[in-house]
């Protein structure tokens, strides 16, 4: 069945504690190459038939409706994916 | 047969039995139940201590009826649905909420009904949008509890009235997601508009855009804090104070405030 992936991001100007903590720990396992890392979210909405554009159209709406907070998060991703 | 009572009924008790004849007996506040709510029974238990009749509500119900004819709502701590998603995200699609968010936005000055919002109450009114900006984990990452001075920087909202401008106040604080954040913009117009009714005193606890632990509407009938009113109501189970161990009763100022705004409006 085909999924509706939807990716959400703390925004930019927002310090993300949780991706800061990873950062911090990164490099206690020899991960040494990355500046900093930051966290966000990856919703997958199965469909029962086929994706309409209606029904990307409910998950965009969805997606910034329910799926994030537009005060702290930004949804960067809406996009189909066909198994 | 003797019955063993629980802790602190007897205080109960005496409380109920005095407001019976209170003025404020009349006034009913309701205290919304979610799936994972933890402070229901503590916030009602605080209504009665302060002599108003606390009034269950289930965050299922729907239509108007399901609001049950409160004269006002409470929306306690916990971590209603898991804090899944994010803290109060799933809770403020919840039937009754439909009837809270219109009933406190009423157009009608004289019909807005009071609400508080207290921790996961407070992030359930962020994502209702009854109150601007959100909360973020703590800066530190760490579940903090530990009794928090605040001062009272508005007391001309309907749940602070009973205090003084400027009073400095001790009640537990209790959180993950604790941290206050808004853009600039927002926060110098609460600023502006003495909608920043309480700020931490001391250390800020958890990272909170300029140490923001409350804020309110612009009306003043809502108002949201992280830090719990309701566990500072009874002397022997509150913070410590200047009178010994367990004895503050700071948080008892919301319930008397909203009370007394209900009953009649003056002190």
């Amino acid at each position: 069945m085909p999924r509706i992936v939807v990716d959400v991001m703390p925004k930019p100007e927002i310090l993300d504690p949780q991706g800061k903590a990873i950062a911090a720990a990164l490099p206690r396992l020899g991960f040494s190459g990355f500046a900093s890392v930051r966290q966000g979210k990856r919703f997958e909405l199965t469909v029962d038939g086929d994706v309409t554009p209606e029904i990307l159209q409910q998950a965009r709406e969805a997606a910034e409706k329910m799926l994030s907070n537009p005060v702290i998060e930004d949804v960067v991703n809406v996009e189909v994916v066909a198994d | 047969m003797t019955e063993t009572p629980l802790i602190g009924s007897a205080l109960i008790d005496t409380a109920v039995a005095q407001a019976a004849e209170s003025p404020l007996a009349g006034a009913r506040i309701g205290v919304v139940t979610f799936p994972g709510s933890l402070d229901d029974r503590d916030a009602a238990r605080a209504v009665r201590i302060a002599g108003g009749t606390a009034v269950e509500l289930w965050h299922a119900e729907s239509g108007p009826e399901a609001l049950r004819g409160v004269d006002a709502v409470i929306i306690p701590g916990g971590f209603s649905y898991g804090d899944y998603l994010r803290a109060g995200a799933i809770s403020r699609f919840a039937p009754l909420m439909e009837q809270i968010v219109r009933a406190a936005g009423s157009d009608s000055a004289a019909n807005l009904l009071p609400v508080l919002g207290i921790c996961n109450g407070f992030q359930i009114l962020t994502e209702s949008h009854l109150l601007p900006g959100s909360m973020l984990k703590n800066d530190h990452l760490k579940f903090i509890c530990r009794d928090q001075k605040l001062r009272v920087e508005n007391n001309s909202t309907w749940w602070t009235s009973e205090y003084a401008a400027g009073q400095e106040i001790t009640v537990p604080l209790k959180n993950q997601d604790g941290q206050y954040i808004a853009d600039e913009k927002t926060l110098d117009a609460l600023e502006a508009e003495g909608r920043v009714v309480f700020r931490y005193v001391g250390a800020n606890p958890n990272g909170s855009r300029r140490d923001i632990a409350g804020i309110s509407n612009a009306a003043g009938n809502v108002v949201g804090l992280m830090p719990h009113p309701e566990h500072a109501v009874e002397a022997g189970y509150g913070p410590e104070s200047a009178s010994g161990r367990s004895t503050g009763t700071d948080g008892l100022g919301f319930f008397t405030s909203v009370l007394n705004h209900l009953v009649g409006g003056t002190k």
